[in-house]
């Protein structure tokens, strides 16, 4: 579904910054088309983040995320060479997950 | 199915039976296990508070909120929310003046950091709130008005 996620993460110390770069609508729900009708609402719900398979972060999104969100969080502890993933869910039911590597 | 009685009270049955295991097409939403629709639906700060069972916000110096001072596009405003104090579960971003107020929640575990940055969509200049939901209890947030120069809903 979509495009991949652009993940950088980046280690500093003993944290990882992580920027996530998602490809998505975020249709709020109250546009109209041309015919004036309501475009549906589709828009992530949930995200969540793995370090190294463990989960670090989740979040709940409205639809009020702008489009093609960009995220931005730091994890504690995360090193060069581990694994981030991140994953998503929108209220459509699809999902998406990509990963990166701390560098 | 040879009367149109028939007909029309089998669809009325088997709609029924959409309806109970919640597949009626007009039940468009697929709600991800464990999204608090009712409070992504609230349209004031309180009333949003009452829904996810926290007290009164109480404004902090500890909580801060980024954005911008005035936004070009409304579409895209670049905010952040972040607290140094230990023991917060969960950051909120508030637009206070859009349709609803929540914008966004990140459940805080040990292994983040309480600061987080997105960017949200604005439909008018407004107050934009970080609110800090703490372990025990106490809401605190930190508030920044937004100008918006060209609404971001589309509308």
């Amino acid at each position: 579904m979509a495009d991949p996620m652009r993940i950088r993460a980046q280690a500093a110390g003993d944290k990882a910054t992580v920027r996530v770069l998602m490809n998505h609508e975020m249709e709020t729900g109250q546009r109209k088309d041309a015919a004036g009708k309501i475009i549906p609402a589709w828009y992530i719900q949930e995200v969540s983040a793995q370090l190294n398979g463990k989960t670090v972060m989740t979040a709940q999104w409205g639809p009020a995320v702008a489009k093609n969100p960009f995220l931005q969080f730091m994890i504690k502890g995360a090193k060069a060479g581990d694994k981030v993933s991140v994953s998503w869910a929108d209220n459509k039911g699809d999902k998406r997950t990509d990963e990166a590597t701390v560098t | 199915m040879h009367t149109r009685r028939d007909m029309l009270s089998h669809s009325a049955k088997v709609a029924a039976m959409l309806a109970s295991i919640g597949m009626l097409p007009s039940l468009a939403h697929a709600q991800a296990a464990g999204y608090n629709t009712a409070a992504f639906d609230a349209k004031t700060i309180p009333d949003l508070m009452k829904i996810l069972g926290a007290g009164t916000p109480v404004e902090s110096k500890d909580v801060t909120v980024t954005g911008p001072d005035i936004a070009e596009n409304g579409a895209v405003v670049p905010v952040g929310a972040a607290t140094a104090l230990p023991g917060v579960k969960r950051m909120l971003l508030l637009v206070e003046k859009n349709p609803s107020v929540l914008t966004a929640a990140f459940d805080v575990t040990d292994a983040v950091e309480a600061n987080f940055s997105t960017r949200v969509k604005m439909g008018q200049s407004s107050n934009v709130y970080a609110v800090a939901m703490m372990g025990d209890g106490k809401v605190l947030f930190a508030k920044k008005e937004v100008k918006v120069t060209l609404g971001g809903c589309g509308g």
